[in-house]
This record gives structure tokens, sequence and C-alpha cells, in this order.
């Protein structure tokens, strides 16, 4: 048995294996079908100081090994997310950590002041990425003053570890990654979904009601691994790698590109429990190759 | 009700129609308790165009026999393929998913409404009321003769009324045309088929007073109340078909036209 602990800044994680925001609800979902404390950490869906209805249906479109979705952060508001979400997700004996979203830097601010109050919630992930919104989302993630107004207004009200979720939408990533760091993010994680579309051509419409979505799952695995490699060797700040992992051998690639811990997205859907098969067989892989600690093999490349 | 993943095992295949078959599963346990309305979400092996789970609705479960019986029709290369599973075969389902049917109390008059392959969930529905010692009405509709399913063994646990668009069997038209509806008075209606149908059935009972309730099939992905890709649209905002569903009272949706 290997160890599998690792540390995103003051955050300690029992094994780089987190569940990613808006595929794993609240973790309460899916407590049936495995044991939720045996991860590393339970990344919840997005929230808004204000509650989203989100975009019209249709909303997702399954692709060649992937998936579109357009769900544009539906959630009942940070307040709602307070009340009556934390006090049934707290004692859940992982890192239950809130994706953050806004449509301006002082929305972001206050989301995360609030969040900031709880005790149980040791981290937030900033979504400056989402590409399913006109108001904020990845228009703050696509240029680095975008980013980092929205990171440092957020630094001076949230005091715990802030991790910032990176678009792939940009045309270099690394100078993204480089100017949240230079706010004070604590940790920046990626990719967050490639920004594309699918069309039905006997209606000659698109399938999705804003037609353009967010396309995730194994078809984008090597875009982000390219990605969280090349971010790694930019930054100091620990990098949380995802982007189409669905096995343990996925997960290893990315811990080998760089990435001190992963997120498991779309793959949940397909196996609800996988995150405990990805934890398991990198604890198999490291044993069988004689590692004693996850550490040694993150960032080799 | 707790959920399961399970691999569980392929005992028959049956076609029982040109776009439709009949999977009946078993496993060495016995199945987890499930309710009509609910749903299982079935991993499709073998299909490269295929990278979602599906979801299917239950049609019947045999408690004697050990069956989960569901109602495939075969529409894509994700159905094609399932309907190519063999006995022995193993299919990884997560299940049971959603809200069920509300359960008939005694006394009540139920009229179950199904249209195309919508019929699968309500033959476990009027199959649990009989065991209840509720007697339901089943009215059924399809384009033809030949595309009405499992009449047979509806018939082994209801009155069962039929229409057919092209009137090759029952009465010609559609379900909500059908003579019984202005003959009896019903309780409760419960439907599951195409949109149109059901907001039809829908229309009907909002005219009558009725207690209605439907099971919608919207495009799904998780299927555990997680992506919040099949939302509909209620008086409570947008709602998860997969979790908040797939059965609503229609009081609760949009569909008032």
């Amino acid at each position: 048995m290997a160890r599998l602990n690792v540390k995103i800044a003051d955050l300690e994680l029992k094994n780089p294996v987190m569940t990613a925001s808006g595929t794993f609800g609240y973790g309460l979902e899916f407590a049936d079908l495995m044991p939720l404390d045996g991860i590393g950490g339970i990344i919840v869906k997005g929230t808004t100081l204000n509650p989203r209805e989100g975009n019209d249906y249709p909303r997702m479109a399954e692709t060649a090994s992937g998936m579109l979705n357009c769900v544009g952060l539906q959630n009942k508001g940070v307040d709602y997310f307070c009340e009556h979400i934390y006090p049934l997700i707290k004692d859940i004996d992982t890192n239950m950590i809130v994706n953050v979203s806004g449509s301006s830097p002082e929305d972001y601010a206050e989301c995360a002041a609030r969040i900031d109050a709880l005790e149980k919630i040791p981290a937030i992930e900033l979504n400056i990425s989402c590409p399913n919104v006109k108001d904020g989302g990845m228009a703050f993630g696509v240029t680095c003053a975008g980013a980092a107004s929205v990171v440092k207004a957020v630094r001076q009200r949230y005091h715990k570890t802030l991790i910032v979720k990176l678009s792939p939408n940009v045309t270099d990533i690394a100078e993204i990654a480089r100017a949240v760091e230079a706010e004070g993010a604590d940790s920046v994680s990626l990719i967050n979904t490639l920004m594309g579309m699918a069309i039905d051509i006997e209606k000659r419409k698109t399938l999705l009601s804003i037609n353009t979505g967010g396309l995730s799952g194994p078809c984008v695995k090597p875009v982000a691994l390219r990605m969280v490699w090349q971010v790694a060797k930019a930054v100091k700040i620990p990098v949380i790698g995802l982007g189409g992992i669905s096995c343990a051998k996925d997960a290893i690639e990315f811990l080998m590109a760089g990435a001190t811990a992963i997120e498991i997205g779309t793959a949940n859907f397909l196996d609800p429990a996988v995150s405990i098969k990805v934890r398991d067989g990198i604890n198999e892989w490291l044993d069988a190759h004689g590692c004693q600690s996850v550490s040694e093999i993150i960032g080799v490349i | 009700m707790k959920k399961y993943i399970l691999d569980l095992k392929v005992k028959q295949v049956e076609q029982i129609h040109q776009r439709y078959v009949l999977i009946k599963l078993t496993d060495d346990k016995p199945l987890p308790d499930m309710l009509p309305g609910q749903f299982v979400e079935v991993r499709v092996d073998g299909s490269t165009s295929t990278f979602l789970r599906r979801p299917i609705s239950i049609n019947f479960v045999d408690r004697t026999a050990n069956e989960l019986w569901l109602l495939v029709a075969t529409i894509g290369d994700g159905t094609r393929t399932l309907a190519k599973l063999q006995p022995g075969d193993t299919l990884n389902c997560v299940l049971p998913l959603g809200n069920g049917f509300t359960p008939a109390k005694t006394g009540e008059k139920v009229l179950l409404v199904g249209g195309g392959v919508g019929v699968a969930p309500l033959l476990y529905m009027g199959a649990e009321m009989k065991r209840q010692g509720i007697e339901p009405t089943f009215l059924l509709g399809a384009r033809t003769a030949n595309d009405l399913l499992m009449l047979p063994i509806f018939n082994m646990y209801g009155r069962v009324y039929v229409t057919t668009e092209d009137g090759s069997m029952g009465e010609k038209g559609f379900v909500t045309n059908h003579s019984l509806l202005s003959l009896e008075r019903f309780d409760r209606i419960s439907t599951c088929g195409p949109t149109p149908m059901m907001k039809a059935v829908a229309r009907y009972a909002r005219q009558n007073n009725i207690d209605c309730e439907a099971s919608l099939e919207n495009l799904m992905a998780c299927g555990l109340g997680a992506c919040l890709c099949c939302v509909e649209k209620t008086t409570e905002g947008n709602l998860c078909v997969c979790k908040d569903g797939p059965v609503f009272n229609i009081k609760k949706l949009l569909w008032q036209d």
C-alpha cells in the first residue's frame, strides 16, 4: 500500500482523486453507489451569488467518445447552499470543495466570502471558465487581465485554499495560469470543457439550445494532458488535472505530466463508482512499480 | 430507495416486433426493490458510437422468476447493440432510478394510458396494482394492430382498451378519442408515451378534474440528478427528469396548452 496522500497548499487530500464540479452533484446523489469518504475531495456543483435557472433544454448532446453540455450553471444560489445543502454535506469525511462562479469580480468575491464562513468547506474552486453563460464565466478566464481581476477580488475576501479552474479555450493557457498565480491563487485546476457544437442534419438545427456547449469525456484527454504539462512547467503552485480521465492509467498520465491531484468528471456518468476504482488502480500501479508514495511520479515528465 | 450498480445476467432477448426487443435479466441474488415508473441506466458495451448509458424504463419485475424486463425500442446504434445481447451475457445496470408512479389506493379507479414503447412501465404498474387487489384499466394506443406491444400480457392484469391510428384494432384514432373516456369516470390517470399523446391526456384530465401523472423521457446523461442535463420546466423551475421525475404530476408541468 503506497502512500497516496497529497497536499494542495494547505489542503490535505487522503488521495489525489477528486470528482469534478457539475458531474457529481453534491456527492449525496452517489452515496448509495460508492463510499464518498474514499476519495480525496468532492467539488460540488457550480454556485453563484444569486439563483440561476440555467439554459433551456436540450442541454446535452452525445459525441464521439464524449459529450457536449450547455447546462449554464443552474443552481439555487449561495444562500440556499449555505442554509440547505451545507448541513447535509458538511460531515462527509472528505474535502468538500465548492465551485464558485459569477458575472462580475464583486459577485465572485461576495459568493466566496459567504462560503469562507462555512467551517467544513476548506477550499473553493473558482470557475472562470464556464463556456455556457453569457455574463461572466469564461469571459474572465480567456484573458490574463480578466482572470487576474477575479482572483484579486476573491483573494481579498477568501482566506482558505483558492483553486482557480482554467479554460482551455485560450491561445496560451500557461500565461493565464501565471496571471492567477501572481494574484494569489493557491492552485490551478484544468481543463474546463472545450467549446464545441453538434448539428442534427435532418432538422438542420444545432443539438443544443444555445448552439454551442462544452465538450468533455475521453475525447478531450490528450488536449487536457498537454495543457496540464505546459501549466505545471509554468507555475510553482500545485496543478490539479482533469479532462477525460476514466481510469487509473489516465490519472497516472496526468500525475506524471505534473498534476498533484486529479478530478474525474464525465466518467462518473458512465460508472458512478469510477473514482474509487481510479484510486485503487493508482495504488496498485504504485505497488507494482515499487513506489512508496504517489509523490514519486508527480511531474516526472 | 437504495440504488445499485449491478452486472445483471441476460436470460432472454425476444424480438417482439420489428422495432422492439424484450430483454429479460436476472441475478444470482434477489433483484433490488423497484417501483413501477422507475428506470434503469444500462451501459452499452460494444457500440463505438454510444458513449453514455441508456435510460430504459422498468417494464416488469417477476419476483418469482427473479427477472427484470426491459422493453427496448431499437432506434439508434446503442439500442440496436442492446438488441444483439445473447443469453448468458451481462448487462451493467444502475438501478432503480427516479421516482415511480404514485401507488394506487384501495377503491381507486385508475386508468393507465400508454402509447408506443411508452406502454412499457404501465405493465409493471398494472401488475403491482392487481397484486394489491386493485383492478387497473389499460388504454393503449399505436399506429397499427401490429404495433400494439405485449397485449396478451396486459390482458392478464386488467381490462384493456385499444386505439389504432389506422383502425386495424380497437377504436380508430388516438387514445384521447376512445369512447371509454366518455363512458367511465376515473379517479386517476397515469400516462407514458409520445409527448403529444401525454399532453392530450393531460388536457383531458385537467378538463375533467382527474388527478394525472405523466412519465417523461428527456435526453439524459447521469440519471442521478448530478449533471442537470435532462431538465423540464415546471412550476418549481427546472427539475431533473431523472431524479425529480421521470413521473410528474401534470399540475407541476407547464403543459397548459
